[in-house]
């Protein structure tokens, strides 16, 4: 099932589903002729959009809003924060292309705060599929629970079968005890890889796709840390924000702040626009690359963060 | 409506004592905020939430003295409650908010209520429903762009069941609109982004009458909307800022005041039409 199947079924099943977008028909093609009035494509207006779908909210419907992830949260931001935001209206942000899946667009395009400052709305739940399989097994309770919520759509084509979603729940595909693996959206099948050349170094390597970044799954994480050595964790995001930041968070809530944590992330900086393939050979994201990172972090064992290599500006 | 206009200006002058309140907006929209709610909003507080309601939303925010004024003067919120204001145990403060029956939607940043608006206009017309959507903004209000761009896509659906009524008192905030970002001709402008548009002066019942009388005919409950031509109506309302008291009237240092509990009196007694209240405090000008 693809997301556009899915919100397709979803919407007519339910009438409250009003299907929204700032004219980013990609993941919505069909849905016009589907829905009729229900579809509502309200231009290039993000901001204009977002406050219409508190509107719709206020009057009982449930608005899935379609925009660029850039656009969608840093455009709207204010809309978002104060009209979904403060009201608690369940307005479902759908982010187009976030962090690397911009690719060649450049800095203008590049969604890699939108997990920092999306989680910083209180109330505002921010999710990450893997992939469109993941995605299908997570959009249904996230569309159906009466809250605002931001999701980092990805809808590529996965390789692996995920297990069923429970709310709030990250999915532990493995455990390990050399290293945890904490990863979100579509680098997932990347660490997955990692994975297995890194088990080929000898190693005991976990994995766990984290799904729901608010709420997170803080037993899935401190689980990592107890059993253990390292914990690296995998975004295209800033370092500042994201998942490492909020697995420093847990941690410290949880007081195991000696815990030793390799984070992959974009420190400081946009990263190099160009073609997928091409983005994540120079930002150090393929398979390969991951595996080579942490492995150069193992022989320096005991310092704190890279030693050395990533930073290509 | 005159002597409930006199009362409402009552209770904006006395939530001006203590910490303060944005008076000159707020007495520019009084009689704006009165027939509103005695002759155009349909609304039954015994069923806040009835789905076939009128919608009034206050987008400016600011003026929320005259909005609580207004309620209390048509029962909707008891006297008493005005005298927790900016206490924390109530919510009664600078900006409205649905803590307060009775109040759509918060706002207090500029330039939202119109999209929200429209979405509610928006899902009332997809639901064939004869609500009326009314928004107030202010004119400073208007330098937001997403106002501008709000317009635009309520023309595009045809929300002709969503009116816009700007409370045009000459001032944003510290300054005269028109020596910082002009808005004249505004009523060109307006039309220009496809809206149809009245100008009236919005202190005077019989104008207001003709205006929303004129833009009030019952909206077409036909489903919608996409392209239907259907125009959102704008009523551009000339106002003085600080209306009622000519001590404070169209001045551009008396937009948030704090006035003593003696200065009050005074004011009380000029809006009477006594001797004009001397004013010593310092108000709170720039904020």
């Amino acid at each position: 099932m693809t997301y556009e199947e899915l919100l397709t079924e979803t919407a007519l099943k339910d009438e409250r589903i009003i299907v929204m977008t700032a004219e980013n028909r990609a993941l919505v093609r069909n849905i016009p002729t589907v829905l009729g009035a229900r579809f509502v494509d309200t231009g290039i207006t993000e901001q204009t959009m977002v406050g219409m779908a508190a509107g719709l909210a206020l009057r009982g419907r449930i608005p899935i809003v379609h925009a660029l992830a850039p656009f969608l949260t840093m455009r709207a931001f204010e809309f978002i924060r104060t009209d979904a935001g403060i009201a608690g209206l369940p307005v479902k942000l759908s982010g187009y292309i976030p962090g690397f899946l911009s690719d060649g667009n450049g800095p203008t395009h590049q969604a890699i705060e939108d997990v920092a400052i999306m989680r910083g709305i209180p109330g505002m739940e921010v999710y990450s599929p893997a992939d469109e399989d993941d995605a299908v097994k997570m959009l249904p309770s996230i569309w159906a629970a009466p809250v605002p919520a931001y999701v980092r759509i990805n809808h590529k084509k996965g390789t692996f079968v995920h297990a069923a979603y429970q709310p709030g729940k990250a999915e532990v595909v493995a455990e390990g005890k050399d290293l945890t693996l904490l990863v979100y959206g579509f680098l997932f099948d990347n660490a997955r890889q990692a994975m297995a050349l890194l088990e080929k170094e000898g190693l005991s390597v976990g994995l766990v796709n984290m799904r729901s970044l608010k709420p997170v799954d803080e037993e899935a994480i401190v689980r990592a840390a107890q059993g253990s050595g390292l914990l690296v964790t995998i975004e295209d995001h800033l370092q500042t924000g994201g998942l490492y930041s909020i697995v420093a968070e847990v941690l410290l809530r949880h007081r195991m702040g000696a815990t030793e944590v390799l984070p992959l992330a974009l420190n400081e900086r946009w990263f190099r626009p160009g073609l997928l393939s091409q983005v994540l050979e120079t930002e150090g994201f393929t398979p390969a690359a991951i595996t080579s990172r942490i492995m150069r972090h193992l022989q320096f064992a005991g310092g704190v963060g890279e030693p050395s290599g990533a930073r290509i500006i | 409506m005159q002597s409930t206009a006199l009362r409402v200006r009552e209770h904006i002058i006395r939530l001006s004592a203590g910490g303060g309140c944005f008076i000159g907006a707020s007495l520019s929209c009084v009689e704006i905020m009165v027939y509103l709610y005695t002759h155009v909003i349909r609304r039954n507080a015994d069923e806040p939430n009835d789905p076939q309601r009128d919608y009034l939303f206050l987008s400016k925010g600011h003026d929320v003295p005259a909005l609580y004024g207004t309620f209390v003067e048509m029962g909707w919120l008891e006297a008493d409650r005005l005298s927790n204001h900016l206490s924390t145990q109530d919510s009664i403060y600078w900006h409205p908010n649905r803590h307060i029956a009775g109040v759509e939607f918060h706002s207090g940043s500029l330039g939202h209520l119109p999209a929200v608006a429209a979405g509610v206009a928006l899902d009332c017309k997809l639901r064939g429903g004869q609500n009326r959507v009314v928004v107030i903004t202010g004119d400073g209000e208007l330098n937001e762009g997403s106002v501008w761009e709000t317009l635009l896509v309520a023309n595009a659906y045809g929300l002709d069941n969503l009116t816009l009524v700007v409370d045009r008192n000459q001032f944003q905030a510290n300054i005269r609109t028109e020596e910082l970002v002009p808005l004249e001709p505004l009523t060109d402008k307006f039309r220009a982004f496809g809206c149809e548009v009245r100008r009236i002066d919005g202190h005077d019942y019989g104008q207001l009458e003709e205006a929303f009388g004129e833009a009030m005919r019952p909206a077409n409950g036909d489903g919608v909307i996409h392209g239907s031509g259907g125009k959102v109506k704008v009523i551009i309302a000339d106002t003085v800022r600080g209306k009622g008291l000519p001590s404070i009237e169209a001045r551009a240092d008396r937009w948030f005041c704090a006035f003593s509990g003696d200065e009050v009196l005074q004011l009380l007694e000029e809006l009477h039409g006594n001797k004009e209240a001397a004013i010593e405090s310092e108000t709170l000008v720039v904020r």
